[in-house]
Order: structure tokens, then C-alpha cells, then sequence
């Protein structure tokens, strides 16, 4: 019995509660990619450094804060620098939208013009934020760093394997509910959402309703930089912050959306999650589970692991090329908000 | 009105209207034009020349979305309701440009196709052709338009589906509402119109009362099959 509850805790402190923490990043981040290909009709590679960026404004702000003694011990300053991350954002994506996107829009340029002209801005906000804060790595988190440490668990339970939650996991995992809640109220119950999922339905007939379309593209750049601000500093509060790292982020990003259907925000949620669990899943080393349930005396020699660690980054390839061959329209059909 | 989607013109000189609490009819063979009208005169394609007259006023120059304003609403031959969205939304969508309370128009709509009342939060993508048509109908109703433009109503529905279209047109009509509509089917359409145009090539070949349209030997050995 020891032994089950033993192994249920190792899992649930190496692959469920990570797995959480890390789809909830992914899958706020294929949000504003799928909001982006719902609304405006094309894949944004530029949303990784849109994610940098904000992580980037947020980690300049917490700084500040904190050179003037500002806290709110136990939780990380960055929670009260990311307003300020978002705001930021928000007008730097709509200055790129106003530079570079709405030229194209006006021409009604293709589909895949657009995604070209989206890897220019994706190289470029990559350049602006190596230049502003460095290519190094930044640890801005502070404040309390377990919400629940290992030890104490195994002296709460009498169990041999500890179960530990970050305050990174737990802030992520709730800020995380907490926006994915506030979206769908606001596509669903407002007025200004519901023109949004119109508009991403049938432009030509959202124009006959006298739906403003400029209106409709504001707002989703807003939406769309507050999420990956919140994204990216999530994640760069969990792993530090690397620009770097945001650029290879865009593939797990994309596969969780192209996975859960591009275009449809259940789809992002589920897609995140899916690919985050297939990473960790398919990396995870079975060995002490294993011995765990096995009968007394077993004995393992390898650590049954199906790959490396170092072949995450495959897991999230292959399940995208899998799903574009069998059901290339996503889990859940793709295509409107 | 003259003009066409690129180089070529589609339409040659070609005039359609209708006047307050009437309904006028367009009807005409495949490609002859009959959608393109219906967006010209709805602002959705450039004129070269010609004008679109409404309520005595010049709106020639005007965007789709304004003259949604001045009380005109367009119900387009396809995807013309959101299929993602419950009806009920849909309906809401079409009252987008109104600041007013709209629970009145909702009912109005309502009592007119009950059966939309019933299917009110399903997604309008899962409903029948002919409750789909009667979406679309009800959703350019939600402006309280002065004039409402319908392009092949009852395509894709069955005779009696059509024949309740019908019905409820005639009925959208005794509200003092004009009704410009493009019809596949002529003879029944033509049976209740106060108005006919046939165009033929962008050309208007016959205009006349759809009584006189409907007797004419010339319209029905063309159009009407005999
Ligand atoms: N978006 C478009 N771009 C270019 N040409 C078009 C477009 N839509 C229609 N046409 C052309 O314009 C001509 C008239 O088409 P239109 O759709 O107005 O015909 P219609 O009378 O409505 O036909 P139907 O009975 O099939 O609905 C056709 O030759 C068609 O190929
Ligand atoms: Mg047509």
C-alpha cells in the first residue's frame, strides 16, 4: 500500500504537477497564436518574442520595485510588475501592427506573406530585447520559493518520496485558471467578444452587421500581448529568462495549437497540455515507479526511459507531424474562435 | 449601374429598386448577374457609373456598414449566418450597429420563425437549410431595416420549406418593410411581387409588374419553362 502511495507521489511531483505548470505555459501561449490565426488569419512567428518581450518589460519593472524595497513577500515581485509588462507590450504590438501588418492587411496580402512577414519581426524584436537586457540568462524571481517543500511532506506522511510544489508551479498554475477563465467570459458574454468570434467566423458577414473590423484587430493585438506577457513571464519565472529560449518555445507553442485545432482557444488549452504531458511522459525515467509496484526483490538495470531528456524538444515534432497526418483539422476543428 | 468585379464589367447599364411595403424580384439565368447587382446596390463593389438612390438620397459613395445605418440590410447567397455561433448570437450580431434595447426585435423575430426560439443557443452550423435561411432572414431583421435585400432566400430548401419563406416574406413586407430579392425560383417568386426584373448578361431584358412579367409569353417560354 506504502508502496502504491509512494509511487503515486513520485509522479505526481515529477510529471503531474511539472506537467501542469508547464502545458499552462504552453497552452496560454498557443492562445494568442490561435487568437491570431482566428482573427487575423495568419501564423505569428513573431509571438515567442512577443512572449520575450513582455517577460523582458516585466523583469525591468521588478527590478525597479525592487531597488526601491517594493514586496510582496511571500509571492514574487513580478506578479505586480506584470501590468506594467502588459501595457508595455500592448502598445509595442500595436506599433508593429500599425508599421509593418497593417500595410499588408490593407492589400489584403496572403496568408503566407503574412507568416513571412512575421519571421522578419520575430528576428527583430529577437535583436531589440538581446539588445536592451543581453543574451544571459536573468533570474528575477524572488519570495518565498516552495509552496510545499519535499521534506516537510515526507514528515507530514511517513512516506519515503516527497511531494514538493513550487511557488512558481502554484502561481502559474492559478494565474493560468484564472486567465483562461476571464478570456473565454469575455468571447463568450460581451459584446465585443462576440463580435471578435464573428468576425473570426465570417468576415464578409461581420462587415454586413456593421462590425468595425479595425476595431475587431485592436482588440486582439491587446489580447493577444497580454497573454503572452503573462506567458513569458510565467515561464521565465519557473526556468529564468534566456531570449533564446523564447524562440524554441514557438515550436511546442504552435504544435499545442495545431494539435488542439488552430484557431479554436479549447483547442490551444488542450493542446498545451497534451504536448506538455507527451514531453514529459516520454522522457521520464520509470525506474524507481517501477520498482515501487514490481514485487519485492525486482531489480532494474536500466531507467526505462522511451528518450532523453535531450530529445524533448522531438516529442512536441513528432506528435505535430502525426496529428497533420491523421486529423490535420486538430482535435477539435480548427478555424473560428 | 455599371461596374463589375475587375476589368470586365458584369453589369451593363442594369436597374433594379423596389418602393416602401412592396417586394420587388430579380430573377434571370445562372451568372446573369443577379448577386452582383444585390452587392452593388449594397455597396460591395464599385460602380464605373450609374448610382444607388435610397430614400431619396444619394449613397452611391457610402460603405456597406453605413448604409447598414441608414436602414438597409443585405442577407448574401452564402455563408450568410455565422455557423459557429448559437442563433440567438447570431440574431445579436445583427442588431451589432444598435445601441438601443433590442429585446423587442428579438421577439419580432422570434414570432416570426418560432422555431428559432426553440433552437436558440444551438450553433446555427447544426440547423437545417431552411432554419438556417430563416437565421439569416431574421439576423438582417434585427436593424429594423427599411429595406431588406435578399439574395436566393429559399435556395437549397424544400417546396413546402420555401412556401412558408414565402409567407413570412409577404408577412416582413406588410410591416411597411421593401423587399428586394433575387429568386431561383421565378414563377412562385414572381407570384408575389409587385415588381419584376429579369436581367440577362447584366442586362435588364424585361421589368414590369410581376403579374404582367408572369403573362408574358416571351418571359415564361424563357425563363418560366412555358
Ligand atoms: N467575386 C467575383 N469575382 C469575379 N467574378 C465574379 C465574382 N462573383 C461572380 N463573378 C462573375 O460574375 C458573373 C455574374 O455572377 P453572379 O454571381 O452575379 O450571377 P448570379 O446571377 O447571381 O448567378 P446565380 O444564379 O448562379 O447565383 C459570373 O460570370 C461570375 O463568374
Ligand atoms: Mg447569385
Amino acid at each position: 500500500m506504502t508502496d502504491l502511495l509512494n509511487a503515486i507521489v513520485l509522479l505526481s511531483n515529477f510529471l503531474i504537477i511539472p506537467g501542469l505548470s508547464y502545458g499552462s505555459q504552453l497552452a496560454l501561449g498557443a492562445l494568442g497564436v490561435t487568437l491570431v490565426y482566428g482573427v487575423l488569419r495568419f501564423s505569428n512567428f513573431g509571438h515567442g518574442e512577443t512572449m520575450s518581450f513582455g517577460a523582458m518589460v516585466t523583469i525591468l519593472t521588478t527590478w525597479g520595485l525592487q531597488s526601491i524595497g517594493v514586496s510582496i513577500h511571500p509571492l514574487p515581485t513580478a506578479l505586480i510588475a506584470i501590468p506594467v509588462g502588459i501595457i508595455v507590450t500592448i502598445f509595442f504590438t500595436l506599433l508593429i501592427d500599425q508599421t509593418v501588418y497593417k500595410y499588408h492587411r490593407t492589400r489584403k496580402a496572403n496568408p503566407v506573406t503574412f507568416l513571412i512577414v512575421s519571421i522578419g519581426v520575430m528576428f527583430f524584436m529577437g535583436g531589440l530585447i538581446r539588445f536592451i537586457i543581453g543574451p544571459g540568462d536573468q533570474i528575477f524571481f524572488d519570495g518565498t520559493r516552495f509552496i510545499l517543500k519535499a521534506k516537510e511532506f515526507k514528515e507530514l506522511t511517513g512516506l519515503d518520496e516527497g511531494l514538493s510544489l513550487k511557488m512558481t508551479q502554484g502561481v502559474t498554475i492559478i494565474t493560468a485558471i484564472i486567465i483562461v477563465a476571464g478570456l473565454f467570459w469575455f468571447l463568450n458574454h460581451t459584446r465585443t467578444g462576440k463580435s471578435m468570434r464573428a468576425y473570426s467566423d465570417n468576415e464578409n458577414l461581420a462587415l454586413l452587421s456593421g462590425i468595425n473590423p479595425r476595431k475587431v484587430v485592436l482588440v486582439t493585438w491587446i489580447l493577444v500581448a497580454t497573454l503572452a506577457t503573462i506567458a513569458g513571464t510565467l515561464y521565465g519565472l519557473d526556468k529564468s529568462f534566456k531570449p533564446f529560449v523564447y524562440m524554441q518555445l514557438l515550436l511546442p507553442i504552435f504544435a499545442s495549437a495545431i494539435v488542439g485545432g488552430v484557431g479554436n482557444p479549447v483547442g490551444a488549452i488542450v493542446g498545451g497540455y497534451v504536448i506538455a504531458f507527451s514531453e514529459l511522459i516520454m522522457t521520464f525515467a520509470y525506474k524507481k515507479v517501477v520498482l515501487y509496484l514490481a514485487p519485492e526483490g525486482t531489480t532494474v538495470d536500466s531507467l526505462i526511459q522511451l528518450l532523453g531528456t535531450n530529445y524533448k524538444i522531438a516529442v512536441s515534432f513528432i506528435i505535430l507531424v502525426i496529428v497533420l497526418i491523421i486529423r490535420p483539422t486538430g482535435i477539435f476543428q480548427g478555424k473560428t474562435l | 449601374m455599371t461596374g463589375g468585379y475587375g476589368a470586365a464589367d458584369i453589369l451593363h447599364d442594369c436597374t433594379i429598386g423596389v418602393e416602401k411595403g412592396q417586394i420587388a424580384v430579380v430573377v434571370g439565368p445562372n451568372g446573369a448577374g443577379k448577386s452582383t447587382a444585390m452587392k452593388a446596390v449594397f455597396g460591395m463593389l464599385p460602380l464605373r457609373s450609374g448610382q444607388v438612390i435610397f430614400n431619396g438620397e444619394d449613397v452611391t459613395q457610402l460603405k456597406p456598414e453605413d448604409r447598414v445605418l441608414r436602414g438597409m440590410s443585405f442577407v448574401p447567397q452564402n455563408q450568410n449566418v455565422f455557423t459557429s455561433m448559437s442563433v440567438e448570437e447570431n440574431l445579436e450580431m445583427g442588431a451589432f450597429i444598435r445601441t438601443d434595447d433590442i429585446t423587442d426585435s428579438l421577439n419580432q423575430v422570434y414570432d416570426l420563425f418560432p422555431v428559432l426560439k426553440e433552437k436558440r443557443k444551438q450553433p446555427a452550423g447544426q440547423l437545417s437549410g431552411g432554419q438556417r435561411q430563416q437565421v439569416a432572414v431574421g439576423r438582417a431583421l434585427m436593424t429594423q431595416p427599411k429595406v431588406l435585400m435578399l439574395d436566393e432566400p429559399t435556395a437549397g430548401v424544400s417546396p413546402i420549406v420555401m412556401d412558408e419563406l414565402f409567407d413570412r416574406i409577404i408577412e416582413i413586407a406588410r410591416m411597411g418593410v421593401a423587399i428586394l430579392m433575387v429568386e431561383q425560383n421565378a414563377k412562385q417568386a414572381l407570384e408575389i411581387a409587385d415588381k419584376g426584373f429579369v436581367l440577362v448578361q447584366g442586362h435588364n431584358k424585361f421589368t414590369n409588374s410581376g403579374k404582367a412579367l408572369l403573362a408574358n409569353q416571351e418571359v415564361r417560354r424563357a425563363f418560366l419553362g412555358g
